[in-house]
């Protein structure tokens, strides 16, 4: 159960990994812990454009959740994940930001399962709903905390499980509701006399290659966010809420279930940006702990593996 | 398994809702205005005192062919065969346009100085290119719209608009030639009707004028300027409201008045407002003598303070000795301990950054690629003007009283800016971190309080009955500025002073110009 903070100019975005894996939760098991992660940048893409600003430095993103994962049934899981996020400029003058960012919920559904030459094939149909739990700054990139739209995802993941090695795919439509900011007056590349922005929506790809036993995962993970409309950043200005924010991120992710105590884990990962557009060049690490709790009455499990 | 039930309902809600129900669409504040109908028709506005022009008629409108003539019914002709084939396009353009002409040409100002308030970037050896108007389209683009020459922008345009309609209604009333649609019933009608005679056309008076500053002010901006300016006297045709030699007239007086303005504003001093790198290092190097300790660019690399000269243009409502006895007392000096007093009380402001500080902040801060404080307060006027149906000329002049007030408190503002050269708070301890950006240029007085000061003042004069919102309105921007830690309590206090100083010039011009409220 991974985190991977996905940095924009803006701020961190939050994704449980959980939602793009093929981990199941057993049914009446409850996941539940604590993560930490940090991403940092220091060149970013104004459009197209890789550029530095000494203005800002390092812009740094803390974060910390908490998220969790209960099995309604061994098909049917439902995930969430609330994080607390914080960020700084290194260099400059503009002040930090900090808060309770945007709470997600998820539905990970696994309608197939099925033997396929000699692994198992799995495929799964997921949804979530994110939206802002505080009323944050968002109107001030690349130090607001979110983005503050409301979001659907619609998401729909294969999996294919060889002895111990597996791949897993997932194509994901993100539909972003309008959001409001401070001013009654803004510029992208006309005027807008209105506090309110539309939200262009996204599209998101994730492959991950990897070993994955009941005791350890081990995987590489190539992920993209392309957003579908949006406007470059102009010469020297600062980013904008409505941006076109692209990222192509590459990564690794470990989980160790320990052998002591049955039911924690231990996960660790990093990430970095090869690609963007309008983000910054963000290198990212973040590390947690989780345990699980049954209400079934029987043995924890993490059912990492698809159960064939 | 209720509470999952009720998580899929929300799903599911939101899957239905957010593609298809909520439409993205947004609409602006002034997308669905109804057509102008003004409650006075001004048209007595010949009359009133002119800004440059000696009079009405120095710049002669030939008169028009009798409404009987070929020619004109040929021109109203062309009215009814451009409506016999409106398409929706077209009905669009007659309704952006019907809402005034003052108020949408107001609206392309301010977009072309938001598009245009960007810092260039800096040159490989660190210092910085300077916009060129002679190359607008090579970056660094020309202008640099920062906020005072967004104020003098307001002010020039505005300006020209307001003489071209003086003469233009001197025009109407001598000439008296009915609209297309009092002169033949048939002619379709799509805004309302006016006795207000039509030659020449106010619409393409203001259209004129405009163009004419937009070549000076924004000239790389032509291709955008001529479409909106084409589009607009075509919505005049396809409205009925004009025939072409209503238009044609109008337009040609815009342009010759405007050209007055532009030959002033080629020749008053904005163009070395930059300054050179000797005289930049004798702002800093007087301030030392002066026993102070200057003002220093907090951006990396260093920046040049913004048009640090801007002080000496040639102000609209009073002459140059006027501008500077308008330059306030000394600021606190920086060795003080009233300085050191009101340095703590920013470093308060940005450690207790509440959300509500953040949203008065970001909402008045109009900083980079804004219509700037000088366009902001041309939205909120413009919002009001819209409530009180005036008439073009009426926008027009309140627009210039409100403009020239701008520009002028710029003068006063930069003036008093680099006569005292003083720090910003974060460069007396930069642990005042900031909730919005800190402008490049000295900290006393503050540029959004004076401009505040002054618009308030104004729209005061203009709108009695919202006297206390603009004080209340001029007071949170001017505040706005200390809650980010960007200014020093005496910088706010005496720079909506400063600006209300400023403000009343163009409210004792208001008082004696004939228009009356």
């Amino acid at each position: 159960m991974l985190f991977i903070s996905c940095l924009f100019v803006s701020g961190l975005r939050l994704q449980a990994q959980t939602d793009a894996d093929a981990i199941m939760m057993a049914k009446k098991n409850l996941c539940v812990g604590g993560t930490y992660g940090y991403s940092g940048w220091k060149d970013y893409w104004e459009g197209t454009l890789k550029r530095n600003n000494q203005n800002l430095g390092t812009v740094s993103t803390q974060m910390i959740g908490i998220m969790g994962t209960y099995g309604i049934s061994k098909k049917l899981n439902v995930l969430f994940g609330l994080p607390y996020v914080q960020t700084k400029a290194s260099a400059g003058t503009l002040h930090g930001q900090k808060g309770l960012q945007d709470l997600s919920l998820w539905l990970k559904y696994m309608p197939l399962e099925m033997a396929l030459g000699n692994g198992t094939l799995s495929v799964y149909g997921i949804g979530g709903l994110s939206f802002p739990v505080s009323n944050y700054v968002r109107d001030y990139l690349p130090l607001s905390i979110g983005l503050h739209s409301t979001n659907l995802t619609l998401r729909a993941m294969v999996d294919y499980q060889l002895g111990s090695f597996f791949t897993t795919v997932s194509g994901s439509y993100v539909v972003r509701s309008n959001i409001t900011i401070d001013r009654d007056a803004y510029y992208t590349t006309e005027m807008h006399y209105t506090s309110k922005v539309a939200m262009p929506n996204a599209t998101q790809y994730n492959l991950r290659i990897g070993y994955r036993t009941d005791r350890i995962i081990a995987e590489a993970l190539l992920s993209n966010w392309t957003t579908l409309g949006g406007f470059d950043i102009t010469r020297n200005n600062m980013p904008f809420l409505s941006n076109k924010m692209n990222m192509t991120n590459v990564g690794i992710n470990l989980k160790y279930n320990v052998k002591a105590i049955d039911g924690l884990s231990i996960i660790a990962g990093g990430n970095y940006t090869v690609a963007g557009r309008n983000v910054g060049q963000a290198t990212s690490i973040d590390g947690g702990i989780f345990y699980i709790l049954s209400f079934a009455g029987h043995k924890k499990t993490t059912t990492n593996t698809p159960s064939k | 398994m209720k509470k999952l039930g009720l998580f899929i309902v929300v799903i599911a809600a939101a899957g239905l809702c957010i593609p298809f129900a909520c439409s993205k669409k947004i609409e602006g504040s002034t997308d669905n205005l109804s057509p102008l109908q003004p409650a006075k028709t001004d048209a007595d506005a010949g009359s009133w005192k002119t800004i440059l022009l000696a009079g009405p008629t120095e710049f002669p409108v030939a008169a028009p062919s009798a409404t009987t003539t070929p020619d004109y019914i040929a021109q109203v002709n062309e009215i009814k065969s451009w409506q016999a084939n409106m398409t929706a396009d077209e009905k669009a353009i007659v309704k952006y346009w019907s809402a005034g002409a003052m108020l949408r040409w107001n609206e392309i100002l301010r977009e072309l100085v938001a598009k245009h308030n960007l810092p260039p970037y800096q040159n490989a050896d660190n210092t910085y290119p300077i916009p060129s108007a002679n190359n607008p389209l090579a970056y660094p683009l020309f202008p640099f719209s920062n906020p005072p020459y967004a104020a003098r922008a307001y002010g020039y345009v505005s300006a020209a608009q307001y003489d071209a309609l003086v003469a233009a209604y001197y025009y109407k009333k001598l000439y008296s030639r009915a609209a297309p649609y009092n002169v033949d019933a048939t002619v379709n009608v799509l805004i309302p009707k006016s006795d207000l005679p039509s030659y020449p056309s106010e619409d393409a008076v203001i259209e004129g004028a405009s163009v004419e500053m937009l070549k000076l002010l924004f000239p790389g901006d032509q291709e955008f300027v001529q479409q909106k300016a084409e589009e607009h006297k075509r919505a005049r045709i396809l409205a009925g409201a004009n025939v072409r030699s209503d238009l044609d007239a109008g337009e040609a007086l815009g342009k010759a008045v405007a050209q007055k303005f532009v030959t002033r504003a080629r020749g008053d001093r904005a163009g070395a407002a930059v300054g050179t790198q000797a005289q930049w290092t004798k702002l800093e190097t007087d301030c030392i003598a002066r026993g102070e300790k200057p003002w220093m660019s907090l951006e990396v690399p260093k920046r040049p303070p913004m048009l640090p000269f801007y002080g000496v243009v040639k102000a609209f409502l009073f002459d140059s000795l006027t501008a500077i006895s308008l330059r306030p007392g000394p600021p606190p000096a920086t060795g003080s301990s009233k300085m050191q007093q009101e340095t703590d009380e920013a470093l308060n402001f940005t450690r207790n950054d509440t959300r509500e500080h953040y949203r008065i902040v970001h909402f008045w801060a109009d900083g980079v690629g804004t219509a700037t404080p000088p366009g902001h307060w041309n939205a909120i006027a413009a919002a009001d003007f819209i409530g009180k149906n005036f008439s073009e000329v009426r926008w027009a002049r309140n627009l210039a009283l409100l403009n020239m007030a701008e520009m002028d408190a710029a003068i006063v503002c930069w003036d008093t800016k680099y006569f005292y050269f003083n720090p910003r708070p974060t460069q007396n301890n930069p642990a005042i971190k900031t909730l919005t950006g800190i402008p490049n240029f000295p900290s006393y007085i503050s540029g959004h309080s004076t401009f505040s000061g002054a618009a308030a003042a104004v729209l005061s004069y203009i709108i009695p009955e919202n006297a206390a919102k603009y004080a209340g309105m001029a007071s949170e921007a001017s505040l706005s500025r200390m809650y980010a830690g960007i200014h020093y309590r005496a910088d706010c206090t005496v720079g909506l002073e400063v600006g209300t100083n400023v403000g009343n010039y163009a409210v004792a011009r208001g008082k004696a110009d004939g228009a009356g409220n």
